[in-house]
């Protein structure tokens, strides 16, 4: 038990630096909310400008462009290791490999949920969605989309920081492992903002726990064999 | 020699096979002859299913074991099974279009999950390219090959739920002659299909585990004559 709390620890540990460091230096939030919200705006382009129709979508636009934006932030958190050798440095602590994945992912869990709520008011001032009635399922569905982006995108960020071809490499392995989630995400989302007229919300929430549940135990178990690769 | 024979057994029974499906076999009552489609598509679906579980299981064994044999393994699945999964797509959209009116049915969970797989082993195939230490490429490759395998079941079901709960009009599947109340001429070619093809693909596993082979020693020694010649 008491392994446990010292791994949750070093985890905590990690989540702060790179929160700190995210703080002080603001790389990565303020161009990952920008990019959020052109995508937001060439949604609107591409589909407008009938307003119908783009409340019909937005439970869709929502998911793209928090998936789309989630890459570049997941992203920026490993390219922070790279700088001076920090990724080899933080591979030599005498801690669980899974522990460093947990703070990562979860430093990524806390920038994903700042990220999806935000583009999820963007998405509710923009295309005439109301957000506000609905908002217990919508937080629900926000941190359940939120933890899988993170779990998946933190261990794929890993995979692929140290390759030539990483900004393709990333979103081409990510995107096809994250479409169940995208699925559960927007179909939970079009529930909730419907007011779940057929009752499936609770279905597609808990698709996304399994969804989360099983990439968390993958990235867990997997994540260490590429730190000491 | 006793590849070859394979070879040349595999080659025989895809011809026989494809005979009996194209002419001894009757044709389906409401399919007509598209349906004849069915046997190919099947069989390489189930195959390209099979080598990527060879991928997974070579992949783990690499991990496990660190012999890069196993990588091999898992190599030629993926090449392999995305060869088949192509094909099977390829085949399930020649057969939508007469009997569907479309080349592409997202109603239908089978056609769209067999796309998702396509994309997460071209994504896999594409990360080994850009490795080249061996051992490293065979680790990421791994583990990518892991993860895309325990994703099929997730993106499976949750691809079923999604047209399910919006339902509209079940289309007969080309898997329903697998039912025991079809006709025992149907299912006897798709066995036999499925037979001929099984045999295709152990050749092609062989061959392409022994070209990973000979491309991983032949790398091994020109890096041991530049040594060699650097000294």
């Amino acid at each position: 038990m008491s392994a446990l709390r010292a791994e949750a620890r070093v985890a905590l540990a990690i989540a702060r630096k790179d929160a700190l460091a995210e703080l002080r230096g603001r790389h990565a939030t303020v161009s990952t909310l920008f990019f959020a919200a052109v995508v937001l705006l060439l949604f609107g382009f591409a589909l407008g400008p009938d307003a119908a129709r783009l409340a019909a979508a937005a439970p869709g636009l929502l998911w793209l462009a928090v998936m789309f934006a989630g890459i570049l932030a997941v992203n920026r958190l490993h390219l922070l290791e790279t700088d001076d050798g920090a990724l080899e440095q933080l591979a030599l602590y005498p801690v669980a490999r899974r522990a460093i994945y947990a703070g990562k992912a979860l430093a990524g869990f806390g920038a994903m949920l700042l990220l999806g709520l935000l583009v999820l008011g963007a998405v509710g001032v923009l295309f005439a969605v109301d957000i506000a009635a609905a908002w217990p399922p919508l937080l629900a569905t926000v941190i359940l989309g939120a933890l899988g982006v993170a779990a998946v995108g933190t261990f794929y960020a890993g995979v692929t920081v140290r390759l030539r071809a990483r900004e393709v490499m990333l979103p081409l392995l990510m995107l096809p492992v994250l479409a169940p989630l995208l699925l559960g995400a927007v179909k939970a989302t079009s529930a909730a903002l419907a007011g779940d007229p057929f009752g499936e919300l609770a279905a597609w929430l808990q698709l996304m726990v399994a969804f989360d549940v099983v990439m968390i135990v993958a990235g867990l178990a997997t994540y260490g064999f590429l730190l000491d690769d | 020699m006793k590849t070859r024979v394979l070879g040349v057994a595999a080659l025989l029974a895809v011809a026989a096979a494809t005979f009996v499906a194209l002419a001894v076999v009757p044709a389906d009552l409401n399919q007509g002859d598209a349906q004849r489609i069915m046997y190919p598509h099947v069989a390489s679906a189930w195959l390209a299913y099979l080598s990527f579980g060879v991928t997974a299981l070579g992949g783990i064994a690499w991990l496990w074991k660190r012999d890069l044999r196993y990588d091999a393994v898992a190599l030629a699945g993926a090449e392999i099974g995305v060869m088949f999964t192509a094909f099977a797509i390829w085949g399930g959209m020649m057969w939508g279009r007469p009997v569907w009116g479309v080349f592409w049915q997202w109603e239908d969970p089978r056609l769209t999950t067999t796309a998702l797989l396509l994309a997460l082993y071209v994504g896999y195939l594409l990360l080994r390219r850009l490795t080249d230490d061996p051992e490293r490429r065979a680790t990421r490759a791994a583990i990518v090959g892991v993860v895309a395998a325990v994703d099929i079941p997730i993106v499976h079901f949750s691809v079923e739920w999604w047209r399910g709960l919006h339902q509209t009009a079940t289309i007969a599947s080309p898997d329903r002659v697998l039912d025991p109340a079809a006709p025992m001429a149907f299912v006897g070619t798709l066995l036999g299909m499925l037979g001929a093809f099984t045999l295709a693909w152990a050749y092609l596993m062989i061959r392409r585990y022994q070209l990973a082979r000979a491309e991983l020693a032949r790398q091994e020694r020109v890096r041991v004559e530049l040594l060699a010649a650097a000294r």
